[in-house]
């Protein structure tokens, strides 16, 4: 058995160590904000928070996350009470598809946690690994700009 | 936010069997329309009509007839609906329109006669009518070539008022006041002295009424949605990942799966050895499908796994195994024995190719790839008396008939709960997908088998855009273009993609030369032919389809014609342009990119014109040189598309759509060796990431006399643009796609 603390929640899951840790959220916890998009590290949408830091849950095999804490985009927030870059993406209408912006969001949660106001180059260098098909690219900047604005305001 | 999960017939008849009473509304009555969906099972007592609009005594939904591919079709057509309906935006629930002749798209003839969009003349209107009678008895229900508006546009805002009166009519009755002093808002009947009566409380007094025929449709001057900017219903559930797409779903006792089949496009499988894979862990069996296998296991990882230590022996492709005799077929096309059509001829080209110095060029567009960021995915459950199927499409109606001829079952015992997707760009038009996951729950019956492609597989099993080439010979004199002779080869997209859903389509393909052919310019001499190669590796429609390589060859060798005459790109393509609206949207561009001011320094811009699904677009690209490569710094593109119905989702859709076409004319491609697809995931079909992403300005146009759909034309104008911007900067004419073969990109 593997321990996992998600969310805040603890999880005990029997699985194969090597499994992504992508895997266990979607497929042994049905946790399914997370998604699944290349396997390889290629597009960003599995990013997930691992001890706050944002990280490929494709390329995290579940065994070596012994007492590690792990929050989703289930965790950053919910409709009823969004986290401020969450806030930020709904009110620049961002999403097309929105299949990706999970990964963006926890991508840009991370950078502005580190970096409370990103110029536009890094703002780009930040979210380079995450990739989005309908080309949301402009609101994404515009969004991160906004939740950096609001997360100054407090 | 209102419920945004799909409501599934079932559950929602369950629902308003429950209550007192439920009405359904729509143009035509249940007897004129004997297969409206909503008739099945309804309870003793409760009227329904041709479903758009569904009031119960707890709530209004308003069905979707199309499908949200990420595109905001739900909001969009919601919106048509409640405009009429003096719903609020916040005051009521949508469902996906489940497969019913009923939601034919009445919209999808257009393309398919061969008149220019421009062209509006009665033998085109009478030939477009019959073309869409023809797809009301096919009862095509389909999401594609940006037809969702066109379809939806006068037919939702009539059954919004059509509801509207009845529900005045049903409280007339119940109040005893006469209809014309009743008034509607917010959901509610208003009554002459201001108090209310909710749509919800009349909808059993309104079941028991013949639906008001006669209706009235609000002047624009009026609209309180339409027009504005409306937050997408889809818009928070997107923003906290709580939005379920087809892959994410779960259904009770579900196992999983995935899928390795010929990698060699419709090859055959001679043998496989499972062996190892049978013994890993999570696996549950390991089965034959045609022409490969399924793994079911706990996981999709588990799946995915196993089905990677399978050891396969592939039959051959049934085309050529290597990407360059694909070229080679391509360019051995232009023959007599290969013309598809001749679709312009005007003045005399052979005289005034014959009497100047001709210029000359050769262009080619590769074969592309879709790959939406959600794999193909679909979650079947086959029982002896039914199938229930949940997945992401853009045909349900022929996914039932797939479907049915995979288990077996008649079509009618096929239940489709239609999807969200993540993305599609005509990828979720192919139902290979679904007929395997169809055919291991056949296997299994009575299990749900949830089948999920690996990215690997996705991309080995994407029919890409066709593969095109084309020749241009052409002749300027004092200053201007005089004549352009373009051939264009290529396979038939559409004779493709209909061919493997087993329907024959006669007659020339207009994908071949769309985008080319229909550009409303008036060149004194002006040839355009196509010419059909036999069908090599399998394609499909890709986002604008036929457009994206007909336009990029037919504006750049304009471009080329315009430099070769020493004339200004903007100005030759104003002077040459025949149809207001166009020349419109090349004035916006020029004026949104100021094209008359000289350029910065080390800086150059590009102009591109090309008419996509009846909308013109124009755009303006500027790049500059670095030490690393090509940077693209800003882009200036208006579209007209007759009406705007929601101003923020038709910008993000153009950009989207600049995005789209940019990224993929700088770095994707799918090649063929040993006849497999080269390129196996996103590292080597990239696709634009958000550091190449330009500043994209955006002008929506409403000069063009019919509402136009916004998904595809933005994207055929970008790639023409770039190449002519790069030309202005370097003097380096690209002729093939993608850009990268030749340039870097920063």
């Amino acid at each position: 058995m593997i321990n996992l603390t998600v969310n805040g929640s603890a999880h005990s899951v029997d699985v194969s160590p090597e499994m992504p840790l992508l895997w266990v959220l979607r497929d042994e916890l049905g946790m399914m904000g997370t998604k699944y998009g290349c396997g390889i590290a290629q597009c960003g949408a599995c990013t997930v928070h691992l001890n706050g830091v944002a990280v490929r849950s494709c390329q995290m095999p579940v065994g070596g996350l012994d007492g590690t804490n792990i929050t989703t985009i289930e965790g950053l927030g919910n409709p009823d009470a969004m986290h401020a870059v969450q806030a930020a993406w709904s009110e620049q209408q961002v999403a097309q598809c929105g299949y990706c912006q999970s990964g963006q969001i926890m991508q840009a949660a991370s950078l502005l946690s580190q970096n409370p106001t990103p110029s536009d180059e890094q703002i780009d260098s930040a979210m380079a690994g995450n990739l989005c098909r309908c080309g949301t690219y402009p609101r994404i900047r515009a969004a991160i700009h906004a939740a950096s604005d609001k997360l100054q305001e407090g | 936010m209102g419920r945004l999960a799909t409501i599934t017939r079932r559950t929602f008849l369950i629902g308003s069997a429950a209550i007192a009473g439920g009405i359904a509304f729509g143009i035509y009555k249940v007897k004129e329309t004997p297969d409206n969906p909503l008739s099945n099972d309804l309870p003793e007592g409760a009227a329904s009509f041709n479903p758009w609009v569904l009031i119960n005594s707890e709530k209004v939904t308003l069905i979707v007839p199309h499908a949200d591919k990420g595109q905001g079709v739900a909001s969009a057509q919601a919106a048509l609906i409640a405009e009429e309906l003096d719903l609020d935006w916040d005051g009521f629930d949508i469902s996906f329109g489940e497969p019913s002749a009923a939601y034919w798209n009445t919209a999808m003839a257009e393309e398919g006669v061969p008149f220019m969009a421009t062209d509006v003349s009665g033998t085109a209107e009478t030939l477009r009518s019959v073309m869409a009678g023809i797809l009301k008895l096919m009862g095509l229900q389909g999401t594609g070539g940006s037809t969702s508006m066109p379809d939806s546009f006068d037919k939702l805002r009539r059954a919004g008022a059509v509801a509207r009166e009845t529900l005045k009519l049903a409280a007339a009755n119940k109040t005893g006041i006469p209809v014309a002093e009743l008034k509607t808002a917010s959901g509610a009947v208003v009554l002459p002295d201001g108090a209310t009566i909710a749509y919800t409380e009349l909808a059993a007094q309104a079941a028991g009424i013949d639906a008001v025929d006669s209706v009235q449709l609000r002047d624009p001057s009026q609209w309180r949605l339409i027009g504005h900017a409306m937050p997408r219903l889809d818009m928070a559930a997107k923003s906290t990942g709580t939005l379920p797409y087809g892959i994410d779903l779960s259904v009770a006792d579900m196992v999983h799966a995935t899928v390795r089949y010929n990698p060699r496009q419709g090859g055959t499988m001679n043998s496989y050895d499972a062996s190892t894979a049978e013994g890993m862990t999570g696996v549950k069996k390991v089965v034959a499908i045609s022409n490969g296998v399924a793994v079911i296991a706990s996981n999709t990882w588990y799946a995915i796994q196993a089905a990677n230590a399978i050891e396969f022996d592939w039959g051959d492709a049934p085309y050529p195994a290597e990407q360059a005799d694909h070229w080679k077929e391509i360019e051995a096309s232009y023959t007599k024995e290969r013309l598809d059509k001749q679709w312009r001829n005007d003045g005399d080209i052979d005289i005034a190719i014959a009497q100047s110095t001709v210029i000359a060029a050769d262009y080619r567009s590769p074969y592309v790839a879709h790959q939406p960021l959600e794999p193909l995915n679909a979650i079947v459950k086959v029982t002896d008396n039914t199938v229930e199927v949940w997945s992401g499409h853009q045909l349900p109606r022929m996914l039932q008939q797939m479907v049915a001829a995979v288990t077996g079952h008649e079509t009618q015992q096929v239940i489709f709960h239609n999807q969200y997707m993540g993305g599609s760009f005509g990828h979720r038009l192919e139902f290979e997908h679904v007929k395997q996951a169809a055919e291991i729950a056949n296997q299994m019956r009575g299990t749900p088998v949830k089948m999920t492609y690996s990215r690997e597989e996705d991309f080995a099993h994407d029919f890409p855009r066709h593969i095109a080439a084309a020749h241009g010979e052409g002749t300027v004199q004092d200053g201007k273009v005089v004549s352009m002779d373009l051939r264009i080869a290529s396979v038939s997209p559409i004779g493709s993609q209909m061919g493997r859903a087993g329907i024959s389509v006669p007659g020339p393909d207009p994908q071949i030369v769309a985008g080319a052919w229909n550009n409303p310019y008036a060149i004194p001499n002006f040839r355009m032919r196509a010419y059909r190669t036999p069908e090599l590796a399998p394609v499909s429609s890709w986002r604008a389809v036929g457009a994206n390589g007909a336009g990029f060859f037919f504006d750049s060798f304009l471009d080329e014609l315009i430099h070769a005459a020493g004339a200004d790109p903007m100005q030759e393509r104003i002077r040459l342009m025949d149809h207001d609206v166009s020349r419109q949207v090349l004035e916006a561009v020029a004026q949104m990119s100021a094209w008359a001011d000289k350029p910065a320094a080390g800086t150059a811009k590009g102009v591109a014109f090309v008419e996509s699904f009846g909308v013109p677009a124009a755009a303006v690209v500027e790049v500059s040189q670095s030490d690393a490569g090509i940077r693209i710094n800003n882009v200036w593109i208006a579209c007209d598309v007759g009406t705007v119905v929601d101003p923020v989702n038709f910008e993000n859709l153009v950009q989207g759509g600049v995005v789209w076409g940019l990224g993929h004319a700088m770095n994707c491609e799918i090649t063929y060796s040993d006849g497999k697809a080269q390129q196996s995931n996103y590292h080597a079909h990239e696709g634009m990431r958000i550091y190449n992403c330009p500043k994209i300005m955006v002008k929506g146009l409403e000069n063009g006399h019919k509402i136009r759909g916004i998904g595809e034309p933005p994207v055929p104008v970008t790639a023409p643009a770039l190449a002519n911007a790069i030309f202005a900067l370097t003097g380096q004419r690209l002729r093939e796609l993608p850009f990268n073969k030749h340039i870097n990109f920063v």
